[in-house]
């Protein structure tokens, strides 16, 4: 230790308190540091965590991690309180009162574990899709969904299909990546970046450092988003359109691109499914799909040679006009059929403006500036690559106009042809994957669709499903339907409501069991996900499914399993709670099998190894889940005697096989490690992984850097890896045959045909080529009394984290109010600052208003998941969350209007994603002596026993004197 | 005294340079600072009613969120604040106890919390709310720069500068001696039109703001190379049927 | 500004105990009030109680009082260290004071009693200058700050001497001081008000920011969702209509009845004076809480500009 001030050469120092104030210069931060992975969001950055007498002292990005470099956000940099909160379960605990009393008894974890085996074993013997197990916000899918399909049900999804399925779905039935962990712009080379949708993104920190390297470039970023913050705040141009018409704007382009023929064609030829021929045979079983060889091959126009094999390396592409086959049948190049669509009246600039919301000249300079950057300012690496017909370019030309979208356009009923289109729009510029463009994360891009399709049909007691549980359908015969259309999964995914349902719809799961629909089952197991409050539609309706009765008094959801860290709402309504650690007390794997952390840069994956010793009687959720399955015999769990395979989940990471040589970690694998990818199990694994900072990354080599989809080198390599199961091109996807089969079907074709009542909705929605349509709610019910349309997002500092009761992040959101344009919450005669009522077609909510100037006039917005139930986590009834906190979700239906026939998910129609984004509202001033507390406001939830004592005063001092 | 130190040749400048331009509003500046520095020189920072009503606590930095100007025009703009290590602080001269003090070799304004009475009259003094008071305490807190972060040895050299920069996402914290007119730091204020805040009030702060960078006025006219107009084209698919597309 | 009673209290309270101890000891020496040892114990002591009472009541808005005496080392740069110099400076004569008056040892007195006056203007005249030092608060930081402070203090002490004196028979003079006084903290008030409501504010939230280049600046979010130590203490504002009331009672209770009363004390003579010359002084007690109510409640501090609180709250 030093002080400064003997060091001024000899100077003296003012004879102020300088001259006394004791600064240590050089105390070490703490006595130990740890790196890990952040798990305050979804963006997993590494972190080390420095600790001090055993407490966390200090928490910072790791500089050497690929993900965010040495930076951490707001969120990362609270996780201290996220650690140390109150609001931590104790204890394992059965419930003893009535569902939703809060009476429960502390048990041990030997009579936790053999509770649930108990209610488990008997459902695996019976009839084992009567499990519906469902992780929220899970990391380690990899381990859960395939422990759902060694249990033998199909009902397992994470919380995708209420977040952002229809980009997932989208993209990879399209070029075979996507946004988020699927892509990412061109942060080094971009010139222009035009990025969609309100709310934040997984991708948290690369999202700001890249913006704030584009910026400092002077390179332009337009936002087209309802709302002007976060991202928005500091676009170039702020475009501020009404929610749901993201996908006729984008068309709008496509329209005015193809228009003045900006189009780049030699990509289109080259790399998507353009110049293929797509048989026109109105009526007929083979209408819309791609006219093939005998080998199935996809036939292309040759000038020359007429039709010929579409890989053909000396292909000549006629991309218009009507064509003969061989076979007589008339035929159409998909450019063709997706030029015609878009050059369509309905798509002129003009004819989306006022819909939009912006002048149609705007639409018209936006396409122009585009295309400007993407024609005339092109980029070009001196990068030599061969491609996949084997030929080698002496360098990379790009088109440095980037795309990328958050949640905003994913959350409607008419998202996932809004995706599509993004994507067509980026083809026809030709600006995927090249130098300046929206660039693929390893591992994608994926073969499209990527792999085979859902395991589910033909559950039997006792028997593990083949495959993976949430996978990609190509065609009817891969639908999870009974004969007559019935769906086989409890949430209706995989079935004619939903079939590309690639995350299950966990939305819409309590509904169902509550109903019945399509059958019972005997227990719900949920982890991390608060379907009793912020992560439902209409969560007092969940809230009566959960504690719905039958008439002899047994619960209509017989057992409900819940496994959380924390006292969310959601713990009351569970009669077993199976308590978690914190993500800095436990293992994790960041799994190449689920989503990794690869970037555009190459593959990787990471860990998470405890840094901090749980004080509570908790175990981790991944490690019981493992004993479970050991418990009940599943057999990748047990061994041939039938003991448990895995000691533990560390074991799992290091030892669990996918295939041979494909584990949970890519990094480190074969007996010494050398071996990527692929590999035999590496005892040493886990420590190489913590001596590396907890990651592990591939770097691409220069040559393989773009043009993945197509490149020789990047293909081969991809495969060695293990990362695809073959080097094809993959071939994006302008024209998407899976979804004209679902659309066959319903005019008449195959043996799968969907319910008369639901005929008419797959031959709408499963439209080959993306199109624009009202969202379905809007459809459907007279939106006049509704002018506004409401959308919500969480706040940068909270996005995806687990917990807004951390007690730092809960000073900067501790409520929420409703954002209204000023200009037009003036003319509606409100003022800043008034209580109002919310009013959509299924309720109201009350609400405090803000008048702001960065909102679509014709939208009202909130942050979300701010609103607290009283007395959940461990807050006290008077927490401003509760009080002026507010859920917009009490407002948001979980069905459709009121029709004929079942009654269907507030969904999209293709993909099932939740449609949060298309509700409607009114907005009126609550009547005198109506302000002060919102409402619904629902009975105070009392804490499970021995929770913590409250506090007036925290005064964090790790290793300090008054911690 | 609390009168302010006498320069010394050469003497620092440090401060922050904040960039209106990339900031998004994260807030990491304002959590990372928070977690360093309630553990660190001038522990704790505590947070009153951490899980109730009423939730407050001290903090080093805080993030506002402006709009400037009207509608589509106009910006949001995220404005972080924090202790503008001014070179004539008032918060120094005013104090009675000389707790408050600038540091004459680097110009860090700091409070030594064992002799400060709490008086509070630092806080009317400064304009820019800098002061954090802990009435736990009884004493007056505020903005170090990290002191016992930009000097620590035991930090690796590229990261001894404040929290708040070396955790920023969006590179919108910079740190360094603006009193050098060489300094990276000066430079990109130099570049960038940096401005210090309230300059009426002339305590001339050193930490600069970098002022959000306004996009040339969006051209409303034809875009160039627009094509013939739609009226002018029967089927703008016939420039296709003859094109032929090689690999 | 946040109106802390303890800290109007202080002011209050220690500006009249100053006023009285400044009239107490010129007056006495100059021979025009009574030099019986009950007179003078009377008004010295109570000059001493309140000037005591309020530095006590300073301390009890410190975060730690008992380190009080470390703001004695400051008076260099700051003006509170210089009031507390002077205040603790202002005891030795003023004790010494107190205890010749009750002994009647005149040589004493008549010395000590002109060098606690001179303490007590020095002190009052650092009260003020603590906050007309100030910029951060244009209210405050105004030529008629300190010098207001000197007349309220004396325009209050005299009123009190009056009251006292008028028990003795002798409040003439101090009663025509107190008057004049009065009449005098009138028309400062007045010109006070009449400044203050003319300027402008120096800083406007496009200054604070800086943004203004753009457009109008408006806040979005503040940076935490509820209150905190700086908008209690600093964002505080009063309505328009509330405060013209305030300062209409201020100015009548405070300077105009009592400056009217103290007329027809002069007029009237005997008890009646006396009565008069105690309903004036405690007029001017309540009226001068009212003006330090105001003084703070209506001055406005830069900081509230960040959270978009502007003058006009």
């Amino acid at each position: 230790m030093r002080y400064f001030g003997d060091d001024v050469q000899g100077k003296t120092m003012p004879a102020d308190g300088g001259a006394t104030d004791k600064i240590i210069y050089s105390a070490p931060i703490g006595d130990e540091v740890k790196t890990t992975t952040c798990y305050m969001c979804a963006c997993r950055c590494g972190i080390r965590v420095h600790l001090k007498d055993g407490r966390v002292r200090y928490i910072e990005g790791n500089p050497n991690h690929p993900v965010n470099k040495g930076v951490l956000c707001g969120k990362g940099s609270a996780g201290i309180m996220t650690q140390y909160s109150p609001a931590r379960l104790q204890a394992p605990l059965k419930r003893v009162g009535p569902r939703g009393s809060g009476e429960y008894a502390e048990i041990s974890w030997d009579e936790a574990i053999e509770t649930a085996t108990g209610w488990l074993k008997h459902v695996r013997e019976t009839d084992p899709k009567k499990l519906a197990f469902f992780t929220g916000r899970d990391q380690s899918q990899s381990l859960t969904g395939f422990w759902a399909a060694q249990f033998g049900t199909p009902n397992f999804a994470a919380h995708g299909g209420f977040c952002s399925v229809n980009m997932a779905a989208g993209g990879l039935y399209t070029i075979g990546g996507s946004f988020w962990e699927f892509g990412e712009p061109d942060w080094e080379n971009a010139k222009y970046l035009m990025i969609f949708g309100v709310a934040e993104d997984h991708d948290s920190n690369p999202i700001k450092t890249g913006l704030a390297s584009m910026k400092g470039r002077g390179s332009k970023i337009v936002s087209v988003n309802p709302v002007r913050t976060g991202y928005s705040a500091i676009a170039d141009e702020w475009v501020g359109i009404r929610p749901g018409t993201d996908g006729l704007f984008i068309m709008a382009l496509i329209h005015e691109l193809i228009r003045t023929d900006q189009v780049d064609g030699e990509f289109l030829a080259r790399y998507t499914n353009a110049p293929w021929l797509v048989v026109r045979n109105p009526g007929g079983a083979d209408d819309g799909l791609f006219a093939r060889d005998a080998d199935g091959k996809p036939l292309a126009w040759d000038r020359a040679r007429g039709a010929i094999p579409a890989d053909d390396v000396t292909l000549s592409a006629v991309l218009v006009g009507d064509f003969t086959l061989p076979d007589g049948r008339a035929a159409k190049p998909v450019f063709n059929l997706m030029a015609e669509r878009y050059l369509g009246d309905e798509y002129a600039p003009e004819a989306v403006a006022e819909r939009c919301g912006f002048p149609a000249e705007r639409i018209r300079r936006l396409a122009a500036e585009i295309a400007d950057v993407a024609f005339n300012q092109t980029l070009t690496l001196d990068i030599p690559w061969t491609d996949v017909w084997g030929r080698k370019h002496d360098k990379m030309v790009g088109r440095p106009v980037a795309f990328h979208a958050m949640r905003g356009i994913s959350a409607h009923s008419n998202g996932m042809h809004t995706c599509r289109a993004l994507h067509i729009l980026q083809m026809v510029l030709g600006a995927v994957d090249t130098p300046g463009s929206w660039r693929y994360k390893s591992p994608f891009p994926r073969p499209i669709p990527p792999g085979p399709g859902p395991a589910g049909k033909g559950a039997k007691p006792n028997t593990p499903l083949a495959g993976n549980i949430l996978a990609f359908t190509h065609g009817p015969d891969d639908l999870l339907v009974e004969d007559d259309g019935t769906p086989l999964r409890i949430d209706h995914s995989f079935s004619w409501e939903a079939p590309l349902g690639l995350h299950g719809m966990m939305h819409s799961v309590i509904g169902h069991a509550a109903a019945g629909d399509p059958y019972k089952i005997d227990t719900l197991f949920m982890f991390m996900a608060n379907m009793a409050w912020n992560s439902a539609m209409n969560p007092l309706e969940t809230i009566r499914c959960l504690t719905a009765q039958e008439e002899n008094g047994d619960y209509v959801i017989p057992h409900v399993i819940y496994s959380d860290a924390y006292f969310s709402e959601t713990v009351p309504y569970a009669d077993l709670i199976l308590p978690d650690t914190t993500y800095l007390e436990r293992w994790d794997a960041i799994s190449i099998l689920d989503r990794p952390i690869g970037s555009s840069h190459g593959p990787g994956d990471a860990i998470r190894q405890p840094v901090v010793k749980p004080d509570r009687n908790v175990r981790p959720f991944q490690e019981v889940l493992i004993e479970l399955g050991a418990r009940l015999g599943l057999p990748a769990f047990v061994k041939e005697d039938g003991s448990p395979r895995f000691k533990d989940y560390p074991d799992y990471i290091v030892n669990h096989q996918r295939t041979p040589g494909v584990g949970p970690l890519a990094g480190w694998r074969g007996e010494d490690g050398s071996k990527k990818g692929v590999g035999e199990p590496n005892q040493d694994q886990l420590q190489r992984y913590i001596d590396n900072g907890c990651f592990w990354r591939h770097h691409l080599a220069p040559e393989e850097s773009y043009f993945k989809h197509a490149n020789r080198t990047y293909l081969d390599n991809a495969k060695a890896m293990g990362m695809m199961g073959n080097a094809n091109q993959i071939v994006m996807q302008i024209w998407s045959e899976p979804l004209q089969k679902f659309r066959l079907a319903a005019e008449g074709h195959g043996a799968k045909q969907p319910p008369e009542n639901l005929r008419e909705r797959v031959r709408t929605y499963c439209d080959p080529l993306p199109f624009w349509y009202a969202p379905l709610e809007q459809q459907q019910h007279d939106t006049d009394p509704y002018p506004f349309s409401a959308v919500t997002q969480r706040p940068m500092a909270m996005y995806h984290s687990w917990g807004s009761m951390n007690a730092w992040l809960r000073q900067i959101h501790g409520s929420n109010k409703l954002y209204m344009s000023r200009e037009r919450g003036t003319a509606e005669g409100l003022a800043q600052d008034d209580w109002v009522w919310v009013e959509s077609r299924s309720g109201r909510v009350k609400a405090q208003l803000s008048l702001m100037e960065g909102v679509n006039r014709d939208t009202v917005w909130t942050w979300n998941a701010i609103g607290k139930r009283a007395g959940a986590w461990m807050l006290s009834p008077d927490a401003a969350e509760s009080q002026r906190g507010f859920l917009l979700n009490h407002v948001i239906s979980e069905w459709l209007p009121a029709q004929t026939g079942p009654r269907l998910a507030n969904a999209d129609p293709v993909t099932g994603q939740a449609a949060w984004y298309d509700l409607r509202v009114k907005v009126t001033k609550v009547a005198p002596g109506e302000e002060g507390v919102t409402d619904p406001y629902p009975t105070m939830l009392e804490p499970p026993p021995h929770m913590p004592e409250a506090i007036d005063i925290l005064r964090y001092d790790a290793g300090g004197k008054t911690s | 005294m609390t009168s302010l130190p006498e320069a010394l040749p050469g003497a620092k400048k440090l401060g922050l340079v904040i960039d209106l331009d990339t900031c998004v509003g994260c807030q990491a500046c304002a959590t990372n600072c928070k977690e360093w520095n309630t553990s660190g020189h001038m522990a704790p920072l505590p947070d009153h009613n951490p899980y109730s009503a009423g939730q407050e606590g001290v903090w080093f930095n805080r993030v506002h969120s402006y709009e400037a100007g009207e509608g589509e025009e106009g910006r949001t703009v995220h404005f972080p604040r924090s202790c503008m290590h001014c070179e004539t602080p008032a918060c120094v001269t005013v104090c009675p106890t000389g707790a408050s003090y600038k540091r004459a070799e680097d110009g860090i304004v700091l409070v030594n919390t064992d002799i400060c009475i709490g008086c509070q009259l630092c806080a009317w003094a400064c304009p820019y709310g800098a002061r954090e008071f802990d009435d736990d305490a009884g004493v007056m807190k505020k903005c170090t720069l990290c002191v016992d972060r930009i000097y620590n040895e035991t930090i690796p050299e590229e990261r001894r500068v404040p929290a708040c920069v070396s955790t920023c996402p969006a590179q919108a914290r910079h740190f360094g001696d603006l009193g050098d007119p060489n300094s990276d730091v000066s430079k990109l204020v130099a570049d960038r039109g940096g401005y210090g805040l309230m300059p009426e009030l002339d305590y001339k702060p050193v930490n600069r703001y970098l002022p959000p960078r306004l996009a040339p006025k969006a051209d409303a006219g034809p875009p160039r190379d627009a094509g013939p107009l739609p009226s002018q084209i029967t089927n703008p698919l016939l420039r296709w049927v003859d094109k032929v597309l090689s690999r | 500004m946040n109106p802390a009673p303890s800290i109007i209290f202080f002011t209050v309270a220690s500006g009249a105990g100053y006023g009285l101890l400044f009239w107490m000891g010129l007056l006495r020496a100059l021979g025009h009030l009574p030099r019986t040892a009950g007179f003078g114990a009377l008004a010295v002591g109570l000059a001493l109680v309140l000037v005591m009472l309020g530095l006590l009541s300073s301390t009890a808005h410190l975060g730690r009082p008992e380190r009080a005496w470390r703001a004695l080392s400051q008076w260099r740069s700051s003006w509170l260290s210089r009031e507390g110099v002077a205040a603790v400076v202002t005891f030795a004569p003023a004790g010494l004071f107190f205890l010749a008056v009750i002994a009647q040892a005149e040589w004493v007195a008549v010395p000590a009693g002109l060098l606690a006056a001179a303490g007590a203007a020095v002190t009052v005249w650092c009260t003020g200058m603590i906050y007309a030092s100030l910029p951060t608060i244009r209210q405050w930081h105004h030529p008629l700050v300190a010098p207001g402070y000197l007349l309220f203090g004396a325009f209050s002490g005299a009123a009190l001497l009056a009251m006292l004196a008028g028990f003795w028979g002798a409040a003439t003079l101090p009663a025509a001081l107190a008057a004049v006084l009065g009449a005098a903290g009138f028309l400062l008030k007045r010109a006070y008000w009449a400044s203050v409501d003319a300027g402008k504010p120096g800083s406007t939230m496009e200054s604070a920011t800086g943004l203004g280049f753009i457009g109008k600046v408006r806040t979005l979010d503040p940076p935490h969702t509820e209150t905190n130590y700086l908008l209690r203490e600093m964002a505080f504002r009063i309505g328009r209509v509330h405060a013209q009331r305030l300062r209409r009672i201020a100015a009548l209770a405070g300077f105009v009845l009592p400056a009217l009363l103290l007329v027809l004390a002069l007029l009237s003579g005997g008890m009646l004076a006396a009565m008069l010359a105690v309903a004036a002084a405690g007029l001017v007690t309540l009226g001068l809480l009212a003006e330090r109510w105001l003084m703070f409640a209506e001055a406005t501090h830069t900081v509230a500009l960040y959270y978009g609180v502007g003058e006009r709250g």
